[in-house]
Protein backbone atom coordinates (compact mmCIF):
# COMPACT_ATOMS: atom_id res chain seq x y z
CA UNK A 1 0.00 0.00 0.00
CA UNK A 2 2.86 2.40 0.83
CA UNK A 3 4.20 1.92 -2.69
CA UNK A 4 0.81 2.86 -4.16
CA UNK A 5 0.57 5.96 -1.96
CA UNK A 6 4.10 7.03 -2.90
CA UNK A 7 3.35 6.53 -6.58
CA UNK A 8 0.14 8.57 -6.34
CA UNK A 9 1.84 11.35 -4.39
CA UNK A 10 4.67 11.40 -6.94
CA UNK A 11 2.11 11.69 -9.77
CA UNK A 12 0.39 14.48 -7.86
CA UNK A 13 3.68 16.37 -7.47
CA UNK A 14 4.50 15.91 -11.16
CA UNK A 15 1.13 17.24 -12.29
CA UNK A 16 1.36 20.12 -9.83
CA UNK A 17 4.76 21.15 -11.17
CA UNK A 18 3.56 20.61 -14.73
CA UNK A 19 0.72 23.04 -14.08
CA UNK A 20 3.33 25.70 -13.35
CA UNK A 21 5.57 24.88 -16.30
CA UNK A 22 3.04 24.59 -19.17
CA UNK A 23 2.87 27.54 -21.53
CA UNK A 24 -0.81 27.26 -22.45
CA UNK A 25 -3.21 28.04 -19.63
CA UNK A 26 -5.67 25.31 -20.70
CA UNK A 27 -3.01 22.66 -20.12
CA UNK A 28 -2.27 24.14 -16.70
CA UNK A 29 -5.94 23.97 -15.74
CA UNK A 30 -6.25 20.32 -16.78
CA UNK A 31 -3.08 19.57 -14.86
CA UNK A 32 -4.46 21.25 -11.74
CA UNK A 33 -7.62 19.18 -12.14
CA UNK A 34 -5.41 16.08 -12.24
CA UNK A 35 -3.98 17.06 -8.82
CA UNK A 36 -7.52 17.13 -7.42
CA UNK A 37 -8.36 13.77 -8.98
CA UNK A 38 -5.33 12.05 -7.43
CA UNK A 39 -6.10 13.76 -4.12
CA UNK A 40 -9.59 12.23 -4.34
CA UNK A 41 -8.07 8.77 -4.86
CA UNK A 42 -5.79 9.29 -1.87
CA UNK A 43 -8.69 10.40 0.33
CA UNK A 44 -10.56 7.25 -0.66
CA UNK A 45 -7.64 4.97 0.14
CA UNK A 46 -7.11 6.76 3.46
CA UNK A 47 -10.72 5.92 4.43
CA UNK A 48 -12.35 9.30 3.97
CA UNK A 49 -14.87 8.50 1.22
CA UNK A 50 -17.05 11.55 1.83
CA UNK A 51 -14.13 13.94 1.41
CA UNK A 52 -13.12 11.97 -1.70
CA UNK A 53 -16.61 12.50 -3.12
CA UNK A 54 -16.48 16.23 -2.49
CA UNK A 55 -12.99 16.52 -3.95
CA UNK A 56 -13.91 14.54 -7.07
CA UNK A 57 -17.14 16.44 -7.73
CA UNK A 58 -16.02 19.96 -6.84
CA UNK A 59 -12.23 19.94 -7.35
CA UNK A 60 -12.08 17.86 -10.50
CA UNK A 61 -15.45 18.54 -12.10
CA UNK A 62 -16.86 21.93 -11.25
CA UNK A 63 -13.79 24.07 -10.56
CA UNK A 64 -11.99 22.84 -13.69
CA UNK A 65 -15.08 23.60 -15.75
CA UNK A 66 -15.44 27.05 -14.18
CA UNK A 67 -11.78 27.87 -14.86
CA UNK A 68 -12.01 26.77 -18.48
CA UNK A 69 -15.25 28.65 -19.10
CA UNK A 70 -13.78 31.81 -17.56
CA UNK A 71 -10.59 31.44 -19.60
CA UNK A 72 -12.45 31.07 -22.88
CA UNK A 73 -14.75 33.97 -22.03
CA UNK A 74 -11.92 36.34 -21.13
CA UNK A 75 -9.03 35.50 -23.43
CA UNK A 76 -10.61 34.25 -26.59
CA UNK A 77 -9.04 30.85 -27.13
CA UNK A 78 -6.80 30.58 -24.11
CA UNK A 79 -3.37 31.47 -25.47
CA UNK B 1 7.07 54.25 1.73
CA UNK B 2 3.98 56.32 1.97
CA UNK B 3 1.62 56.68 4.88
CA UNK B 4 -0.81 53.90 3.88
CA UNK B 5 1.93 51.29 3.58
CA UNK B 6 3.31 52.16 7.03
CA UNK B 7 -0.19 51.95 8.46
CA UNK B 8 -0.68 48.53 6.86
CA UNK B 9 2.66 47.33 8.24
CA UNK B 10 1.78 48.47 11.76
CA UNK B 11 -1.62 46.78 11.54
CA UNK B 12 -0.05 43.52 10.42
CA UNK B 13 2.54 43.60 13.21
CA UNK B 14 -0.17 44.28 15.81
CA UNK B 15 -2.30 41.44 14.46
CA UNK B 16 0.76 39.15 14.46
CA UNK B 17 1.46 39.91 18.11
CA UNK B 18 -2.21 39.35 18.89
CA UNK B 19 -2.18 35.93 17.20
CA UNK B 20 1.14 34.86 18.69
CA UNK B 21 -0.21 35.62 22.14
CA UNK B 22 -2.40 32.54 21.89
CA UNK B 23 0.73 30.40 22.29
CA UNK B 24 1.64 32.09 25.55
CA UNK B 25 -1.59 31.19 27.33
CA UNK B 26 -0.87 28.52 29.89
CA UNK B 27 -3.95 26.67 31.15
CA UNK B 28 -4.54 26.97 34.86
CA UNK B 29 -4.98 24.01 37.11
CA UNK B 30 -8.24 22.21 36.42
CA UNK B 31 -8.54 23.42 32.85
CA UNK B 32 -8.06 21.06 29.93
CA UNK B 33 -4.42 20.77 28.85
CA UNK B 34 -2.98 18.94 25.88
CA UNK B 35 -1.62 15.59 27.01
CA UNK B 36 1.10 13.59 25.34
CA UNK B 37 0.10 11.26 22.56
CA UNK B 38 -1.50 8.08 23.90
CA UNK B 39 -2.10 9.50 27.35
CA UNK B 40 -5.21 11.56 26.68
CA UNK B 41 -8.43 10.72 28.46
CA UNK B 42 -10.36 9.71 25.34
CA UNK B 43 -13.39 8.31 27.22
CA UNK B 44 -14.52 11.76 28.24
CA UNK B 45 -13.57 13.71 25.15
CA UNK B 46 -16.27 15.42 23.12
CA UNK B 47 -15.29 13.39 20.04
CA UNK B 48 -16.03 10.14 21.88
CA UNK B 49 -19.38 11.51 23.01
CA UNK B 50 -20.23 12.33 19.40
CA UNK B 51 -19.37 8.74 18.40
CA UNK B 52 -21.57 7.42 21.21
CA UNK B 53 -24.37 9.64 19.84
CA UNK B 54 -25.13 11.20 23.18
CA UNK B 55 -23.56 14.27 24.73
CA UNK B 56 -25.74 14.58 27.80
CA UNK B 57 -25.85 10.97 29.07
CA UNK B 58 -23.01 8.61 30.08
CA UNK B 59 -21.10 6.58 27.51
CA UNK B 60 -22.87 3.56 26.06
CA UNK B 61 -21.91 1.33 23.23
CA UNK B 62 -23.84 1.93 20.00
CA UNK B 63 -25.02 -1.22 18.23
CA UNK B 64 -25.80 -1.03 14.51
CA UNK B 65 -29.51 -1.58 13.73
CA UNK B 66 -30.31 -2.15 17.44
CA UNK B 67 -29.66 0.99 19.48
CA UNK B 68 -32.79 3.06 19.83
CA UNK B 69 -33.68 6.63 20.73
CA UNK B 70 -30.19 8.02 20.92
CA UNK B 71 -29.72 11.75 21.16
CA UNK B 72 -28.61 11.82 17.52
CA UNK B 73 -29.86 8.84 15.55
CA UNK B 74 -27.86 9.10 12.35
CA UNK B 75 -25.46 6.23 11.63
CA UNK B 76 -22.94 8.49 9.91
CA UNK B 77 -20.94 10.33 12.60
CA UNK B 78 -19.98 13.20 10.31
CA UNK B 79 -23.64 13.83 9.51
CA UNK B 80 -24.69 13.82 13.13
CA UNK B 81 -22.15 16.58 13.75
CA UNK B 82 -22.77 18.61 10.58
CA UNK B 83 -26.57 18.59 10.66
CA UNK B 84 -27.31 18.15 14.34
CA UNK B 85 -24.68 19.25 16.88
CA UNK B 86 -23.11 21.90 14.64
CA UNK B 87 -26.06 22.73 12.39
CA UNK B 88 -25.62 26.45 13.00
CA UNK B 89 -22.18 26.28 11.34
CA UNK B 90 -23.78 24.56 8.37
CA UNK B 91 -26.32 27.38 8.12
CA UNK B 92 -23.35 29.76 7.93
CA UNK B 93 -21.66 27.67 5.22
CA UNK B 94 -24.82 27.62 3.12
CA UNK B 95 -25.11 31.39 3.55
CA UNK B 96 -21.52 31.85 2.34
CA UNK B 97 -22.26 29.78 -0.77
CA UNK B 98 -25.48 31.74 -1.36
CA UNK B 99 -23.59 35.04 -1.12
CA UNK B 100 -20.93 33.79 -3.55
CA UNK B 101 -23.59 32.78 -6.08
CA UNK B 102 -25.42 36.09 -5.64
CA UNK B 103 -22.23 38.11 -6.07
CA UNK B 104 -21.33 36.25 -9.25
CA UNK B 105 -24.82 36.78 -10.64
CA UNK B 106 -24.61 40.49 -9.86
CA UNK B 107 -21.27 40.83 -11.66
CA UNK B 108 -22.27 38.78 -14.68
CA UNK B 109 -25.76 40.27 -15.00
CA UNK B 110 -26.55 40.61 -18.68
CA UNK B 111 -29.86 41.99 -19.95
CA UNK B 112 -29.55 40.65 -23.47
CA UNK B 113 -28.91 37.02 -22.49
CA UNK B 114 -26.60 36.29 -25.38
CA UNK B 115 -27.38 32.73 -26.35
CA UNK B 116 -23.89 31.74 -27.35
CA UNK B 117 -22.46 28.39 -26.39
CA UNK B 118 -18.80 28.97 -25.97
CA UNK B 119 -16.95 25.79 -26.91
CA UNK B 120 -18.97 23.74 -29.34
CA UNK B 121 -19.16 24.90 -32.94
CA UNK B 122 -21.56 22.07 -33.73
CA UNK B 123 -23.10 19.55 -31.37
CA UNK B 124 -20.97 16.45 -31.22
CA UNK B 125 -22.92 13.19 -31.64
CA UNK B 126 -21.01 11.20 -29.00
CA UNK B 127 -21.18 13.99 -26.42
CA UNK B 128 -24.87 14.60 -27.01
CA UNK B 129 -25.99 10.97 -26.78
CA UNK B 130 -23.53 10.00 -24.08
CA UNK B 131 -24.84 12.79 -21.88
CA UNK B 132 -28.43 11.71 -22.58
CA UNK B 133 -27.57 8.41 -20.86
CA UNK B 134 -25.37 9.92 -18.15
CA UNK B 135 -27.69 12.74 -17.08
CA UNK B 136 -30.44 10.68 -15.31
CA UNK B 137 -27.80 8.42 -13.75
CA UNK B 138 -25.94 11.40 -12.29
CA UNK B 139 -29.17 12.92 -10.95
CA UNK B 140 -30.02 9.55 -9.37
CA UNK B 141 -26.54 9.23 -7.83
CA UNK B 142 -26.71 12.77 -6.45
CA UNK B 143 -30.16 12.23 -4.94
CA UNK B 144 -29.00 8.94 -3.39
CA UNK B 145 -25.98 10.61 -1.82
CA UNK B 146 -28.21 13.34 -0.35
CA UNK B 147 -31.06 11.12 0.88
CA UNK B 148 -28.79 8.41 2.35
CA UNK B 149 -26.45 11.06 3.78
CA UNK B 150 -27.29 10.14 7.37
CA UNK B 151 -26.54 6.43 6.77
CA UNK B 152 -23.60 6.21 4.40
CA UNK B 153 -20.60 8.42 3.56
CA UNK B 154 -21.50 11.54 1.66
CA UNK B 155 -24.10 14.14 2.22
CA UNK B 156 -25.76 17.25 0.94
CA UNK B 157 -22.71 19.15 -0.27
CA UNK B 158 -21.33 16.18 -2.21
CA UNK B 159 -24.70 15.20 -3.65
CA UNK B 160 -25.47 18.79 -4.60
CA UNK B 161 -22.14 19.05 -6.41
CA UNK B 162 -22.87 15.82 -8.32
CA UNK B 163 -26.27 17.16 -9.42
CA UNK B 164 -24.66 20.43 -10.51
CA UNK B 165 -22.12 18.42 -12.56
CA UNK B 166 -25.04 16.70 -14.32
CA UNK B 167 -26.47 20.08 -15.31
CA UNK B 168 -23.01 21.26 -16.42
CA UNK B 169 -22.85 18.30 -18.82
CA UNK B 170 -26.37 19.01 -20.04
CA UNK B 171 -25.46 22.66 -20.73
CA UNK B 172 -22.32 21.55 -22.59
CA UNK B 173 -24.20 19.04 -24.70
CA UNK B 174 -26.62 21.27 -26.58
CA UNK B 175 -27.02 24.89 -27.48
CA UNK B 176 -30.77 24.86 -27.10
CA UNK B 177 -30.88 23.63 -23.50
CA UNK B 178 -31.92 26.39 -21.14
CA UNK B 179 -32.63 26.41 -17.44
CA UNK B 180 -35.72 28.18 -16.18
CA UNK B 181 -34.32 30.68 -13.71
CA UNK B 182 -37.68 31.21 -11.98
CA UNK B 183 -37.88 27.52 -11.04
CA UNK B 184 -34.29 27.69 -9.74
CA UNK B 185 -35.21 30.72 -7.62
CA UNK B 186 -38.32 29.05 -6.21
CA UNK B 187 -36.44 25.85 -5.25
CA UNK B 188 -33.60 27.83 -3.70
CA UNK B 189 -35.86 30.08 -1.62
CA UNK B 190 -38.13 27.21 -0.50
CA UNK B 191 -35.15 25.12 0.63
CA UNK B 192 -33.55 28.02 2.50
CA UNK B 193 -36.76 29.06 4.21
CA UNK B 194 -37.59 25.49 5.26
CA UNK B 195 -34.08 25.01 6.73
CA UNK B 196 -34.47 28.13 8.87
CA UNK B 197 -38.08 27.33 9.82
CA UNK B 198 -37.09 23.82 10.98
CA UNK B 199 -34.53 25.56 13.19
CA UNK B 200 -37.12 28.04 14.46
CA UNK B 201 -39.58 25.24 15.24
CA UNK B 202 -36.81 23.62 17.30
CA UNK B 203 -36.45 26.94 19.15
CA UNK B 204 -40.21 26.98 19.79
CA UNK B 205 -40.58 23.31 20.79
CA UNK B 206 -37.32 22.44 22.56
CA UNK B 207 -35.91 25.80 23.53
CA UNK B 208 -32.88 26.19 21.28
CA UNK B 209 -32.28 26.90 17.61
CA UNK B 210 -31.96 23.84 15.30
CA UNK B 211 -32.57 21.31 18.06
CA UNK B 212 -33.83 17.88 17.13
CA UNK B 213 -37.57 17.75 17.90
CA UNK B 214 -38.46 14.46 16.18
CA UNK B 215 -37.95 10.90 17.37
CA UNK B 216 -34.54 9.57 16.40
CA UNK B 217 -35.62 5.95 15.86
CA UNK B 218 -33.36 2.93 15.41
CA UNK B 219 -29.86 3.65 14.16
CA UNK B 220 -29.24 2.78 10.46
CA UNK B 221 -32.89 2.71 9.38
CA UNK B 222 -33.83 5.01 6.51
CA UNK B 223 -36.36 6.83 8.67
CA UNK B 224 -34.09 7.69 11.57
CA UNK B 225 -32.08 10.59 12.82
CA UNK B 226 -34.94 12.98 13.50
CA UNK B 227 -34.51 16.25 11.62
CA UNK B 228 -31.08 15.32 10.15
CA UNK B 229 -32.33 13.83 6.85
CA UNK B 230 -34.86 16.65 6.37
CA UNK B 231 -32.18 19.28 6.91
CA UNK B 232 -29.85 17.41 4.56
CA UNK B 233 -32.46 17.33 1.78
CA UNK B 234 -33.02 21.09 2.06
CA UNK B 235 -29.28 21.83 2.07
CA UNK B 236 -28.76 19.44 -0.84
CA UNK B 237 -31.38 21.22 -2.96
CA UNK B 238 -29.92 24.60 -2.04
CA UNK B 239 -26.33 23.63 -2.89
CA UNK B 240 -27.35 21.94 -6.16
CA UNK B 241 -29.36 24.94 -7.32
CA UNK B 242 -26.69 27.47 -6.31
CA UNK B 243 -23.84 25.63 -8.06
CA UNK B 244 -26.01 25.07 -11.15
CA UNK B 245 -26.85 28.76 -11.14
CA UNK B 246 -23.15 29.73 -10.96
CA UNK B 247 -22.36 27.54 -13.99
CA UNK B 248 -25.43 28.78 -15.90
CA UNK B 249 -24.44 32.40 -15.26
CA UNK B 250 -20.89 31.78 -16.46
CA UNK B 251 -22.05 29.96 -19.59
CA UNK B 252 -24.63 32.59 -20.55
CA UNK B 253 -22.50 35.62 -19.68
Amino acid sequence: MTLLYSLLILLMLISGIAALIFDKLVNSIISAGMVSLIAAFLFYFLRAPDVAMAEAAIGTGLSTAIFIITLYKTEGRGN
Amino acid sequence: MNFRKILALITIILLGIFILQAFLIIPEKGEIALNNFGKADIENRTAQLYIDKSVNSPNEQVIYKESKDKESGSANIVTSIVANYRALDTLGEVTVLFLAATGLSAILYNKKHAKSNFILKEDSFILKNGIKILFPLLILAGSYIIIYGHLSPGGSFQGGAVIATAFLLKLLSSKEYELDENILKIIEVTAGVSFVSIGLYGLYAEGSFLTNFLETGTIANLFSGGIVPIIYITIGLKVAVELTNIINDLMKA
